[in-house]
């Protein structure tokens, strides 16, 4: 039986944090009190100008694959989960492909949902894995959600941040990743989106994040509890069991109320949102690099990890570190 | 078994952290319970988890006091 496992981590954060109040101070109709209250918010990254979700994929690659003691020309598949790509084409996984002087030509594509992505392109990546089609893939998580948002909208502009994170997931004898379920349900759509194209040498529609943030708030606590559910179902465990829960990093009440759907103490629970803000794609495989790097995750840990977004879509992997 | 009223008037004082005896059926859950929004989303999911039901985004909308929870729950579980 061939298994996929996580053989090392990685992840970037452009720049400086930039909190709430520096928010104010360039003119958001806010204030720290609001944005902690609602979200537990303090402070995210944003990319300057010019830096694209490549070159955040880019350095957090680099660590994942250094973590996995590999060398870029030893991954056969590339994926990149994004909702903010450098190009209309090709995908942010091909320039990122260049960008690491990959030649091996292995597969590379993106893969688009939302804040799910990540959970996606590694439920994608598994699959891949077992079939026995690749044995080394590079799963990246890269976003700018800086360059969607409307600044004049209070109620959406302070949520999101910039930043990326990657994992080299390898092929082994030994779990590994050990169940995983994705989901999705288009009829959502409307409550979390970015309703414009590039159409003519124009945009076309509307180019920047719009939100219901009530009923993504509502959606995402019932689907996030479920979905962590029957991924351990599908293992044969219960929440009791897992070491660690990481959820999305939308908002800490989302993620407060899932815990607490689950039975689970939030001391299992690994959070970032509070220093990243909502990193969409990126937020799963950033909060697993830290809590790897800073030695609360350790080898053999059962871990959770669980991503819900605009489609909607959501889904869950449950692995053994 | 508790009553309706006894129920519900359990699930704000959790959802909300205020104590049971501060709670007044006419208490408006934002302007008397100290309840954000997404508190009174999380207070509608828990009606919905406790009586077994879904409540609709539109009626939702119109429960803000302890007395309509009340009264919604009492006109849809008789049905």
């Amino acid at each position: 039986m061939i298994y996929a496992r996580i053989a090392g981590t990685g992840s970037y954060l452009p720049g400086d944090p930039v909190s709430n109040d520096d928010l104010v101070a360039r003119g958001v109709d806010t204030s720290d009190e609001w944005i902690v209250g609602r979200t537990g918010i303090r402070s995210r990254h944003l990319a300057p100008a010019g830096v694209n979700a490549s070159d955040l994929a880019q350095v957090a690659a680099e660590r994942a694959i250094e973590a996995a003691g590999c060398m870029a020309d030893d991954i056969d598949l590339l994926i990149v989960a994004t909702s903010t790509p450098d190009y209309v084409f090709p995908s942010t996984a091909a320039l990122l492909q260049a960008k690491l002087g990959m030649r091996s030509g292995g597969a590379a594509f993106d893969v688009q949902a939302v804040c799910s992505g990540f959970v996606y392109a590694l439920s994608i990546a598994e699959k891949f894995i077992r079939s026995g089609s690749h044995k080394r893939a590079l799963v990246v998580g890269a976003e700018v959600f800086s360059r969607i948002l409307d600044w004049s909208d209070r109620g959406t502009c302070v949520l999101f941040g910039d930043g990326a994170g990657a994992v080299v997931l390898e092929a082994s004898p030994a779990p590994g990743i050990r169940a995983s379920a994705l989901h999705a349900d288009g009829s959502h759509h409307a409550i979390l989106c970015v309703p414009g194209n590039v159409a003519g040498g124009v945009v076309t529609g509307d180019p920047f994040l719009r939100m219901d943030g009530q009923a993504v708030f509502k959606f995402a606590v019932k689907v996030l509890g479920d979905v962590a559910l029957e991924v351990l179902e599908q293992a044969g465990a219960v929440p009791a069991q897992i070491d660690w829960l990481i959820p999305h990093q939308a908002n800490i009440r989302i993620i407060q109320a899932t815990a607490k759907r689950l039975g689970l103490s939030m001391e299992r629970v690994i959070t970032t949102v509070d220093v990243h803000g909502n990193t969409s794609a990126a937020s799963v495989p950033l909060a697993l690099d830290l809590a790897v790097r800073d030695g609360r995750i350790r080898p053999g840990h059962r871990i959770v990890l669980e991503g819900v977004g605009g489609g909607f879509t959501w889904g869950a992997v449950l692995l053994d570190f | 078994m508790e009553n309706i009223e006894q129920r519900v008037r359990k699930i704000v004082a959790e959802q909300l952290g205020v104590n049971e005896s501060e709670i007044k059926n006419e208490s408006s859950f934002v302007d008397d319970l100290g309840a954000d929004s997404l508190d009174t989303v999380e207070l509608v999911m828990a009606l919905e988890e406790e009586f077994e039901c879904e409540i609709p985004d539109e009626e939702a909308e119109k429960i803000t006091t302890v007395q309509q929870a009340i009264d919604y729950v009492n006109a849809h579980l008789k049905q």
